[in-house]
């Protein structure tokens, strides 16, 4: 008998479909690299922010595109920009705060001067100090302050969210969303100004594409998340539909919710109990809102870095900021829109408690995900079984498929060449 | 504006100490007990809380509310199974209504410890709280939980 090599030196996929994802994508320090190279700082718009988050000029946010620290800011003539958070003297990240107003940033070990748009503005001692009738030092006289600005990225504003790249020749927005998702996009980000209510942080011990993959997967909400069950929120049958970009890297789950049928013939959960009823029905006092136009949940997928949520009337962005390939932190912003009235903002906050890293139906997500990792660490030479609704890559009019996983991992295969 | 005689300070300390208790024992129904029927409790991380911005982590209006998070604690959160431990500073009274309602606040470290490894700091702010006397003793009206410890790590579950 032969023994199984633990460790792979590389990655083996069973066949040329994606529906056997191997271990080793989620435990390999160097394909992690290469993740971060050809997803984050290639061909790929990453989410920086909300504009409403800096309103008005001087107004910054410093957050990160996978891992380097950007600096959204605003200018005095309102126009958005995105700079890398690395001085260009020493190296130093000098922007410490996580959000704030600045007429200029100032790296704080030489007193390096930079613009609202990250240009380099002057450095001390340029032209030397003046002891004794002679100058001593400077930089050398070919230095040119417009040639060691910050390094900024190509920005992307649509609906009130802003995007950013380091790949300056990157397509728009809008083709590296495709129609489909952008018509989503659109229905959540109408052109209503946006409040924001407030941010959630957790750092969740697991592969980045864990995250992308669990908003990919309607299987799970029903079996995992036995509240939305019990509470009548989520159920196998809802009408509902999967629909991807042509690339198969973003996704869309929309879904409206049922009330035919009993919940246990569609969960199959043994434990389901029926007569449940919450205590406190306010977390659910869920009122529709026009914009939705049917749906009552649509989670969007846009790979690699943003997850978009509306579930009943929660919505929020999800940012993920990879930790190394063991670990991602997953920054929450929830949000309103500027014609709320007070009552839909307090429903908002309170439908907030489902969400999060304690929400009663997000905090398991967390959870699975960090055993996921272990399983895969222990056992790289192995792989996951995305075969639900079968091995193809297709958008369905129905939930009962793990199709979205397979489409991305297509996509990773195509763009890692692996 | 009254003041707190020693008597009423130390029955207020036992409050905390008695609330710190339970949460810790493992018995989650014994939690929204301290909590007057209308109540407020809140988990908030210290940015939101210090930039005026609403959302909290956990948010409930109800002792209806924390009855169903116990529900949640105990039938539906899918989760490791970890022990906490509390240690609370001792209160710092603010005021003291007419009425007798106290509005007071006293740090607090939360250590996690799960089956196969170390203690570790999980959760670290200050209670600011509303405690008002009832005919079952003093009782929060309102528990704000502000953590500094803002990148939770993974996951919240048991109350603070």
């Amino acid at each position: 008998m032969t023994t199984q090599t633990v460790f792979p030196i590389e990655l083996k996929w069973e066949s040329e479909k994606s529906s056997r994802i191997p271990f080793m994508a989620y435990t390999d320090e160097a394909l992690h690299k290469k993740e971060l190279q050809r997803f984050f700082y290639e061909k790929h718009w990453c989410y920086v922010g909300l504009e409403a988050e800096i309103p008005n000029p001087g107004d910054f946010k410093r957050t990160a595109i996978g891992e380097r620290s950007v600096v959204m800011s605003r200018d005095e003539e309102g126009v958005i920009h995105v700079f890398e958070n690395v001085c260009a003297h020493r190296g130093m990240q000098f922007c410490r705060e996580r959000h704030g107003n600045r007429k200029e940033f100032v790296c704080p070990y030489h007193q390096w001067n930079y613009t609202l748009k990250g240009d380099l503005q002057g450095v001390p001692f340029r032209r030397g100090v003046k002891q004794d009738g002679k100058v001593n030092g400077g930089m050398p006289a070919d230095f040119k302050t417009e040639e060691h600005g910050l390094t900024r990225l190509k920005v992307a504003s649509r609906g009130g969210v802003v995007f950013a790249s380091f790949d300056h020749g990157i397509e728009s927005l809008e083709d590296f969303l495709g129609p489909d998702i952008l018509h989503y996009f659109d229905r959540l980000f109408d052109g209503r100004k946006l409040t924001i209510l407030g941010y959630s942080r957790q750092r969740i011990p697991g592969n980045w594409k864990l995250m992308q993959e669990n908003i990919k997967d309607p299987y799970h909400p029903g079996l995992l998340h036995t509240w939305f069950v019990t509470f009548g929120l989520w159920r196998a049958d809802n009408r509902s539909e999967l629909k991807m970009d042509a690339h198969g890297r973003h996704a869309a789950m929309i879904s409206t919710r049922g009330t035919g049928g009993k919940a246990a013939q569609v969960t199959q959960v043994s434990s389901f109990k029926e007569s449940m009823q919450l205590k406190d029905p306010r977390f659910l006092d869920i009122v529709p809102e026009p914009w939705w136009g049917g749906p009552t949940a649509v989670m969007m997928t846009l790979f690699p870095s943003l997850i978009l949520q509306q579930q009943v009337n929660s919505v929020s962005t999800r940012h993920i900021q990879p930790v190394g390939h063991e670990a991602f932190d997953f920054v929450w912003t929830h949000f309103g829109f500027e014609d709320d009235t007070e009552e839909m903002t307090q429903r908002r906050l309170r439908q907030a408690n489902l969400f999060g890293p304690a929400g009663f139906v997000s905090a398991d997500d967390g959870e699975v995900i960090e055993f996921s990792q272990e399983g895969f660490e222990q056992k790289p030479f192995h792989r996951t079984l995305a075969e639900l609704g079968g091995r193809e890559v297709e958008n369905t009019d129905h939930m009962v498929t793990e199709t979205l996983i397979r489409g991305m991992y297509r996509y990773w295969r195509e763009v890692m060449e692996a | 504006m009254k003041n707190l005689d020693a008597n009423a300070y130390l029955e207020l300390s036992r409050l905390y100490a008695a609330y710190a208790h339970a949460v810790d024992s493992g018995h989650w129904d014994l939690w929204p007990a301290f909590f007057t029927e209308q109540c407020s409790y809140r988990l908030q991380p210290r940015e939101n809380h210090e930039r005026n911005l609403p959302l909290a982590t956990l948010s409930f209006e109800s002792r209806g509310m924390l009855e169903d998070r116990v529900y949640g604690i105990k039938e539906t959160l899918f989760h490791d199974p970890y022990y906490q431990r509390h240690v609370v500073g001792l209160p710092l009274v603010h005021k003291v209504d007419e009425d007798g309602t106290i509005h007071s606040e006293a740090n607090y470290a939360v250590f996690r410890t799960k089956l196969d490894g170390p203690s570790t700091v999980f959760n670290v702010g200050r209670y600011i709280d509303t405690v008002v006397p009832t005919p079952e003793g003093l009782k929060f009206a309102s528990r704000l939980c502000v953590f500094d410890s803002e990148m939770i790590p993974n996951s919240i579950i048991y109350p603070i």
